[in-house]
């Protein structure tokens, strides 16, 4: 189903962060963070808890103003805008088309009380799709795509386990046919099998459609699996950058040795 | 200062001045929900006092009022709104639909076509219609504005999912003037056709959420609904067992404990003046007829 890459585009940064930068009042919780994410790139922001990794997520998906600097997106026009010049209705549009963004807790980026089904279809909806039908044929070729149970198309997330949850998730952001996806600690609170699981099933989606991701997480072994470039935070700083195989086995700065070094030998 | 004891229609002027600048807001805006501030009324909430804030701000001295509460000119709600207006306002009142020029409404609309100059007052419980979806009334509003109703749509696709077809009975959700989506009260969505080029005005007043709105005359209201799950109408399939009609919303009426049943129409004017005419149904009382022999 991937549509094959537009090789003139894929020269061309996707999103850029140019010196951005969060103040809440005296506390800085993001300084100067500069970077292009390409077409097709998974990025993963890993860091420990308080770094910033989720604030700078927030300023990089619209969601917070940077107090500094400016943040970049090129629409599916082609034209680079600054985030921060679109409109809401813009905004909120790009956010539920173009965009994905898989929550930590399902509960947060799922309707838990509508059917699953529902879930998937909603972003079609809101795109003006008007026909049951065909509404549904897709929402199921999805749950199938991310493994659930077609049966279980009429039940409520919440009657749904962790993984399944969080699988639903990615179906319903997936749907449009999004550019880049943003993830937030996809895959915490979830059981080690299940995790690989659920990393397999990335892995293969992320290739499959070309997407571009934005991984936060405090797990390296997920960004190992995930990411093709990895950014070190602390303190609201990015320390170390770089490709991730090169950042995770041969680290530069002495706190991403020590992350490293922290890992459970498996 | 002494404040007058009495005022026209109950609410004092500078109130009945705030209720028209929202209704006028309203008209202007059709579907949108205006805010107003609501007064406390002589009655419960929930028994109507939206309505009949919107009714006291616009009625005159010689307006005719009907009310009507599910389509009856005579049960308890209905007679206590029609006396409360004819002693605070003295104006005349009728059961007359065609007669009338404010018809204050509690989920239904007449069965007898409204003509131009006529005002339709509906009492609304809860006017957000993407309320029981998304409970936060920033982001209803939100939505509202940048008129995002995907999640309309979830609403009826979950009855498909879960009914086989859209089971929303009342309370059916419209679009209105092809920008607002709008709830219609709890009127069946057998009357929601009734809605769309109507030449009287519509007027709504929620009274415990404090807002206003209206359908103007003659503006395009369309009930939501998928291509491939059309909007349909739906009534019991049976005629008036008092009046015969076949085209009119009917009430259930159960008659005994055997599981004896009948049907009449819910529009008791409608009802009556087709009786007056010689239209008769299954349950109607026989003709007297004088014995003839025996």
């Amino acid at each position: 189903m991937a549509e094959p890459q537009d090789s003139m585009q894929d020269d061309q940064p996707l999103l850029v962060a140019e010196n951005v930068g969060k103040n809440y009042g005296r506390l800085t919780a993001c300084h100067d963070v500069s970077f292009a994410l390409y077409p097709g790139e998974v990025l993963a922001i890993v860091g420990e808890s308080g770094s910033g990794k989720s604030t700078l997520l927030q300023l990089l998906s619209a969601q917070l103003a940077p107090s500094a600097g400016r943040v970049s997106y090129r629409m599916r026009d082609g034209v680079l805008r600054d985030l921060a010049s679109l409109g809401e209705a813009e905004r909120r549009f790009l956010f539920r088309t173009d965009w994905g963004y898989v929550h930590q807790d399902a509960a947060q980026g799922l309707r838990m009380a509508v059917s699953a089904g529902a879930n998937v279809g909603e972003r079609l909806m809101a795109v003006g799709w008007n026909h049951y039908g065909r509404i549904r044929d897709t929402a199921s070729s999805w749950l199938e795509r991310v493994e659930i149970d077609t049966a279980r198309i009429d039940d409520a997330p919440r009657t749904y386990s962790g993984g399944m949850r969080q699988r639903l998730q990615i179906a319903r952001n997936l749907v449009t046919e999004p550019r880049l996806v943003f993830m937030d600690e996809p895959t915490g609170g979830l059981d080690v099998s299940v995790q690989a699981r659920l990393l397999d099933l990335m892995r293969n989606l992320v290739s499959e459609l070309g997407l571009a991701a934005i991984v936060v997480t405090h797990d390296l072994a997920v960004a190992r699996l995930l990411s093709h470039r990895v950014m070190v935070m602390k303190g609201g700083r990015v320390i170390e950058t770089g490709l991730t195989d090169q950042v995770l086995d041969d680290p530069c700065e002495p706190y991403t040795q020590l992350l490293v070094s922290s890992i459970l030998p498996a | 200062m002494n404040a007058p004891a009495y005022n026209f229609a109950y609410l004092d002027e500078q109130t009945k001045r705030m209720i028209r600048r929202a209704i006028l807001k309203a008209i202007a805006i059709p579907g949108y929900q205006v805010p107003f501030a609501s007064r406390e009324m002589p009655m419960p909430y929930g028994w109507g006092t939206g309505g009949v804030q919107v009714t006291a701000a616009i009625l005159g001295p010689q307006d005719v009022l009907k009310v009507i509460d599910q389509g009856s000119d005579d049960t308890t709600n209905a007679i206590s709104i029609r006396k409360f207006f004819g002693k605070t306002a003295g104006v005349a009142t009728t059961t007359a639909t065609s007669d009338a020029t404010v018809i204050q409404t509690r989920h239904r609309i007449p069965e007898a076509p409204l003509h131009a100059g006529q005002v339709l007052v509906y009492q609304v419980p809860i006017p957000e219609p993407l309320r029981f979806l998304e409970p936060r009334e920033t982001e209803t509003r939100r939505m509202h504005a940048l008129g995002e109703y995907g999640l309309m749509h979830v609403k009826l696709y979950e009855d498909i999912a879960r009914f086989g077809h859209i089971a929303t009975s009342y309370a059916y959700p419209v679009k209105v003037n092809a920008r607002y989506v709008m709830d219609p009260s709890p009127t069946p969505k057998f009357d929601n056709p009734k809605m769309d080029n109507c030449p009287a005005l519509q007027l709504f007043g929620a009274g415990r959420e404090k807002r206003i709105y209206a359908i103007p005359p003659h503006t395009h209201v369309v009930s939501l609904d998928f291509e491939d799950h059309p909007f349909t109408r739906y009534r019991f399939d049976a005629p008036c067992a008092l009046c015969g009609a076949g085209d009119s919303y009917l009430d259930e009426i159960v008659t005994d404990d055997k599981g004896g049943r009948m049907f009449v129409c819910s529009d008791t004017d409608y009802c009556e003046s087709r009786q007056l005419i010689g239209h008769r149904g299954s349950e109607s009382a026989a003709p007297h007829e004088e014995r003839t022999h025996g």
